[in-house]
């Protein structure tokens, strides 16, 4: 019965079994990102090239291309943002400067909170209601813009409040002791502090809107055209535009043209990529700067 | 007395913008509590008159969706149940593994290998749903098809859907909610405090029982935060799997092609007219109703796990 002694180790089955199944999970959930890169690339990365990227898809030319897409997803994302974003750090700095904790600010975290876990199908459906029929604007990109600031505005908030969070009282204090007053310690002190964390959540929120589909489907629309002239670009979004993930979901569905879905894939898998790369990058740099503090 | 007037003036000038900047900052606030507001409005305002029009209980409990008929039909019963039977089925097979991965990142990985995993999760949780979508649609449709043919070999009542079907959305939205639930879970895994660890360990306990008796219990209000926000994201999810599921309103069985409440909007919502338009918004209101409820839930829970 040597096995029973105190000081052998013994292994229990048990362990043995919960060991293989904690790590087949973790390298189901490696494996399956794997699959999914190696498989869209591989069906995908032939379709991609520079007429692809740089010409609309025509049967009269005999094209197929992505570039009136691709014009619709940057202007949905800049209209979008450059309206959400001062408003997420507005109310972010409220939030933490100026509210004292009572109802409305309890409201209004509640209204965040809910407004974060409303799924974008539900935004699409009341963009389509709000934006398109009752302000009349219809299919068209501002309308597609302003459903997804309703989207973004949460997150962008949270990523600067938490921001605000960490920039140190004393900084507050000194600036108002050297006679400062609030809106000039927020614009000289605060916001500058804080700006890693802003700027995360603005490219977050920009993955978002890139990843973004079922809050456009009603809303922004389908169209590809490419505008003729830089007035046109600017007339355009009052027309109905369809971005790279709308048009990716349209040549799997109703087109059949696989070829150019899993070439939309490639293209989206990059610009996540790229954008998860930088938040990392940028998150990396807010933690250096506060443990050197 | 020029320079205390000069003085006075520029503290009411600099008045002036401490209130002009403080009431920019509360309308940005106070945006956040009219979009949810106007939201509801507009969900209860659009989607009750159908409810008047059909009748609630033949609305809600009516199992024949044929909206262009004559006469039309309109009850979604199917589709609830169809959203309810998806939602639940990938929380069942989807937490089981994100709660393994999560106590693998956090308790058994060392730190080289986890900074692999964990990366991975993240990119996983950033990929746009039509990607899910497009290889659920060239992946597992093919499969399941195969399976389908096998499986109904010979029957004369299965209607064959191709692949697209409720187990197809299944497995898609199982492995949308990875990300969400990993995070969450891990997250709450790894704020239990060591001494607790350090205490089962030093009683005897494997690093196994540790782990499934100690740290996950201890774990447990968080990691519940993570399965109540996954199953918001299952009951949500729209354009992924729309892709996979088919197309025709059925009784949630593994291989019948299913609606959920998501999906009859994403397909139909473009085309619908009249009665039919105002159906859907019902549909709407009916998903809005579920999501607001799972989110109440869900900020009780983090209130509770806070307060832990």
């Amino acid at each position: 019965m040597d096995n029973r002694s105190l000081t052998n180790k013994q292994s229990r089955p048990g362990d043995v079994l919960l060991y293989a199944i904690v790590y087949i999970c973790a390298g189901f959930s490696v494996l399956l990102l794997v699959g999914i890169i190696a498989y869209v690339l591989y069906k995908g990365i032939g379709a991609v090239n520079l007429s692809f990227l740089t010409s609309v898809t025509s049967v009269l030319k005999g094209t197929v291309g992505i570039a009136g897409n691709i014009v619709n997803t940057l202007l949905i994302i800049f209209i979008s943002m450059i309206i959400a974003t001062p408003i997420s750090i507005g109310a972010a700095v409220y939030l933490n400067e100026y509210a004292k904790p009572g109802k409305l600010v309890t409201l209004i975290e509640f209204a965040t909170e809910i407004l974060s876990g409303i799924p974008s199908i539900i935004f699409g459906l009341f963009g389509m209601m709000f934006f398109g029929q009752t302000l009349g604007l219809g299919y068209s990109l501002i309308t597609g813009s302003l459903t997804l600031i309703l989207m973004v505005l949460p997150l962008i908030t949270r990523n600067t409040q938490a921001a605000l969070k960490v920039v140190p009282d004393s900084y507050r204090q000194g600036s108002v002791g050297l006679g400062a007053g609030k809106w000039h310690t927020i614009r000289t002190i605060l916001l500058p502090c804080a700006m890693p964390g802003i700027i995360t959540g603005v490219i977050l929120a920009i993955g978002r809107i890139v990843g973004e589909s079922a809050a456009l489907l009603f809303t922004a629309g389908s169209a590809k055209t490419l505008p003729k002239t830089l007035g046109a670009l600017f007339g355009k979004i009052f027309d109905s535009g369809g971005t790279l993930t709308i048009q990716l979901y349209l040549s799997a569905t109703s087109e059949g043209d696989f070829e150019t879905a899993f070439g939309i894939a490639v293209v989206l898998l990059i610009i996540v990529f790229l954008i998860n790369l930088g938040t990392k990058r940028l998150a990396a740099r807010f933690d250096v700067r506060r443990i050197a503090k | 007395m020029g320079s205390i007037t000069k003085t006075n003036g520029a503290v009411n000038a600099q008045k002036v913008t401490e209130f002009i900047a403080k009431t920019v900052f509360t309308v940005c606030a106070v945006l956040a509590i009219f979009a949810v507001a106007s939201m509801t409005v507009y969900m209860f305002a659009k989607g009750a008159p159908a409810f008047q029009k059909v009748g609630v209980a033949e609305l809600l409990f009516g199992t024949v969706w044929k909206p262009t008929a004559d006469p039309s039909s309109y009850g979604i019963f199917y589709i609830i149940l169809s959203s309810i039977v998806g939602t639940a089925c990938s929380i069942a097979i989807g937490v089981p593994i994100a709660l393994m991965t999560a106590v693998f990142l956090t308790e058994v990985a060392d730190k080289k290998i986890s900074a692999i995993v964990y990366p991975a999760v993240e990119l996983l949780a950033a990929i746009p749903s039509v990607i899910y979508g497009l290889i659920g649609l060239m992946v597992l449709n093919p499969a399941m098809y195969k399976l389908e043919k096998q499986i109904f070999a010979g029957s004369e009542t299965h209607q064959f859907t191709g692949g697209s079907n409720m187990l197809s959305a299944i497995i898609v939205l199982a492995i949308m909610i990875l990300p969400t639930v990993i995070n969450v879970s891990a997250s709450s895994i790894r704020s239990v405090p060591k001494e607790l660890r350090a205490a089962s360990l030093a009683m005897g306990a494997t690093k196994m029982q540790t782990i499934f008796k100690v740290t996950v219990p201890t774990a447990k209000n968080g990691i519940m935060v993570g399965v109540v926000l996954g199953i918001g994201r299952a009951l949500g999810e729209a354009m992924a799997i729309n892709m996979v599921a088919g197309g025709s309103v059925n009784i949630p069985l593994p291989f019948n092609s299913v609606r959920f409440l998501t999906t009859q909007l994403v397909s139909e919502m473009g085309y619908a007219e009249g009665t039919h338009r105002q159906v859907l918004f019902s549909v709407g209101l009916v998903l809005y109703i579920f999501i607001m409820l799972i989110n109440l839930a869900l900020m009780q829970m983090k209130k509770r796990s806070e307060e832990q």
